[in-house]
């Protein structure tokens, strides 16, 4: 048991007649992966330091639907979809932040159509606001001169063209950020999306972590970032098998942030 | 007896030009034969779309090297064909170089002589294409799905357009008028050495030679191009036109599935009534896609424009760690299916007799489309603006809503998240526990 997170829930401020001023959209991963949930009791460290009023579903959330949509039940995503927006709807919630690129995503792009209208953001580009209006200062940091390489989330870059918003907050530690080669709108997979996450590969000579994870050794990191709970799975398992887990931690933006202010 | 070549060469040209809008009207019909899509937003951003990625080359400098040399063949094609005005009106009214004589000296050698260099640069590009193909052997050249007919049809493209760029400097130099001329000959005129010794007569026949396979050659490219992979040189305009202008991870909502959600949802809602009087009765829609005329006309108009670079399949995740997808080989059965269909029409009479083949399972396995992982690799890197991931997600969708044939573990992921809403077998009066761990 660590200290206590402040973690108000919606049905929280509606009891009190309240609305957020945002609500954290936390995902399934965040919820139940254990790794994934580190990354979610940092967001809320830092939200909780910089003050931000925010409120979960909590046992009101369920799944987005993103990955039964990809993995072609349609049928599934729009019943999540629908059950959500329900949710969403009757709390008359108007902006949401997420750490999952593909919660951000399903939201923010596929929502829309059938009824659910919000202003979405990915937790990288909640932080940037953040910081650029001074109610988060990172002060001097841990991984000065650090060298880290940021590994693009499809769902976040390719996917919706967010490429600075993760930069700009890893710049704020005055790291030595290094781009792998393929990076940005020509980044690699982790190899998670589409539902891979849940299955097996196919046959192949190679998995995709191993070769992506390949790409990031070869700029030397002492920390390789991500910001999608499903690239921290592959990727921290990509390290494992290159036995460089020692010497190379996988973190998400928001540890870092968070860390860096020793919170 | 004079008008004997002029007449063979308007029969030649109508033949030639008649077969291909022949062919045009068939690849419209087949392209048809998809479902209806409406893209009728945005028309402005579609158009400077067309203008930056088909007109502009935008997205193939993004590899410099077949950037570049793309470019050159691809201005110095389009360039040097205003000359096929000067042959084609030279050839029905049995004048020649008729530019000479409407045109100063000056202008027309210009004109000649850029095309000249041009054909120069073409045919250097074209070498450089040919070798790094056959010889440095890129990978993205030698997948499994580019052997035989893609594999020959690309080097093809490349024979007839060295063989046109030669015919065209032949025809120069061995033309004793303009050579004497001295104005445009920029190239030719260190071609025309090699012939010397010829007599006037033979040249004139090399020169004539030259002219009418030159001609002819370019009426058989064009009508080539139906066949071939090189149909992107028309196709690329409309389809960067219809292009995707959403978020690439934006997958659409299908509007079937909705109204069946709404309807399950609604609690007011009887599924047994009897439909309302003079509303239409509708077929139950198929989800998702097994064949082609499944899919959107947009997406078999792709299917015709991909040329088959391998720039997608070069970047796929799953392709480059040995797995069978290829998003280039998706684009490829579809065109090829789609080509089988339309033939199955026309010798049935206009329509389509079932053949017992489909896109999936014929030609798309199950296990290409389950090794995808929606990364979006393969449509940023298309320079023509093909979306093949679209196609896979419309087969997916055919397999787990109309066949239940989802790999297992995904069944299971499923299952739980309609039992517990997540894709993990856990409680969702769980969710809010990591607050106190």
């Amino acid at each position: 048991m660590s200290e206590l997170l402040k973690v108000p829930t919606m049905a929280e401020f509606m009891a009190q007649g309240k609305q957020p001023e945002v609500l954290f959209w936390v995902g399934s991963a965040g919820s139940f992966d254990d790794r994934a949930k580190k990354i979610t009791r940092a967001f809320v460290k830092i939200l909780n330091k910089a003050n931000v009023e925010f409120a979960v579903l909590g046992t009101e959330e369920s799944c987005t639907g993103d990955v039964a949509k990809r993995a072609g039940n349609e049928f599934l995503f729009q019943m999540q979809a629908v059950t959500n927006i329900e949710i969403l709807n009757a709390y008359e919630i108007k902006k949401i932040v997420t750490c999952d690129p593909h919660s951000y995503n399903c939201l923010k792009n596929e929502y829309p159509s059938l009824g659910g209208n919000y202003e979405v953001m990915h937790h990288t580009q909640f932080l940037k606001e953040l910081i650029n209006s001074n109610r988060l200062d990172i002060k001097e940091s841990d991984y000065k001169g650090k060298q880290i390489t940021f590994h693009d989330p499809c769902y976040l870059g390719r996917a919706n063209s967010e490429y600075d918003a993760p930069r700009d907050v890893l710049n704020n530690l005055n790291a030595n950020l290094v781009e792998m080669k393929r990076s940005k709108a020509f980044a690699l997979c982790c190899g998670a999306g589409g539902a891979q996450m849940f299955k097996e590969p196919e046959k192949g000579d190679k998995d995709i972590n191993e070769l992506r994870t390949e790409d990031a050794l070869k700029t030397n990191p002492e920390i390789i970032a991500t910001a999608c709970p499903y690239c921290m799975t592959m990727m921290t398992d990509g390290v494992k098998v290159k036995e460089k887990e020692n010497q190379i931690k996988v973190m998400d933006i928001a540890e870092l942030i968070a860390s860096s202010q020793n919170l | 007896m004079d008008y004997i070549p002029n007449i063979l060469f308007a029969i030649i040209l109508i033949l030639g030009i008649g077969f291909f809008v022949k062919n045009i009207k068939k690849l419209i019909r087949n392209i048809k034969l998809g479902q209806d899509t409406v893209v009728s937003d945005n028309k402005s951003q579609r158009w400077e779309n067309m203008a930056m990625i088909a007109l502009g080359q935008s997205k193939m400098v993004r590899r410099p090297i077949s950037g570049f040399l793309h470019v050159v063949v691809y201005v110095g094609f389009i360039i040097i064909n205003i000359e096929v005005l000067e042959i084609i009106i030279d050839g029905l009214f049995g004048t020649h170089r008729i530019g000479l004589s409407v045109l100063p000296k000056s202008v027309y050698g210009f004109l000649i002589g850029t095309f000249e260099v041009l054909a120069c640069f073409v045919f250097v590009a074209v070498t450089i294409f040919w070798i790094r193909r056959n010889i440095l052997k890129l990978a993205r050249f030698w997948n499994s799905e580019m052997t035989s007919w893609p594999k020959n049809d690309g080097n093809f493209i490349l024979y007839f357009e060295m063989v046109l760029m030669s015919l065209f400097l032949i025809m120069n130099a061995t033309d004793l008028h303009f050579q004497s001329l001295n104005s445009g000959n920029v190239i030719s005129q260190y071609i025309a050495p090699w012939f010397l010794g010829l007599s006037e007569g033979t040249l004139h026949f090399i020169e004539r030679g030259a002219w009418w396979i030159h001609i002819v050659g370019i009426l058989i490219f064009l009508n080539y191009l139906y066949y071939s992979k090189h149909l992107h040189i028309l196709l690329a305009f409309p389809n960067t036109y219809y292009g995707n202008l959403k978020p690439k991870g934006q997958f659409n909502n299908l509007e079937a599935v909705t109204k069946e959600v709404k309807m399950m949802m609604d609690p007011t809602a009887d599924p047994f009534a009897n439909p309302v009087e003079g509303e239409e009765e509708e077929t139950p829609a198929k989800f998702g896609a097994s064949d082609v005329q499944d899919l959107n006309w947009v997406q078999l108009l792709s299917a015709y424009t991909c040329t088959e670079c391998g720039r997608c399949t070069s970047a796929c995740p799953a392709n480059l760690t040995g797995k069978k997808l290829s998003p280039r080989k998706i684009m490829m059965d579809t065109r090829d299916r789609l080509e089988e269909v339309g033939k199955n029409i026309d010798t049935n009479k206009g329509e389509f007799k079932d053949d017992g083949k489909q896109l999936l399972g014929d030609y798309i396995t199950h296990e290409e489309l389950w090794a995808c992982t929606t990364c979006n690799a393969c449509v940023e890197e298309c320079p023509v603006s093909i979306d093949p991931l679209s196609i896979i997600l419309e087969m997916r969708r055919y397999l787990v809503m109309e066949q239940s044939a989802a790999p297992v573990e995904l069944n299971n992921m499923m299952t739980n998240i309609e039992n517990n809403g997540a894709p993990w077998p856990y409680n969702q009066m769980d969710r809010l526990n990591w607050k106190n761990e």
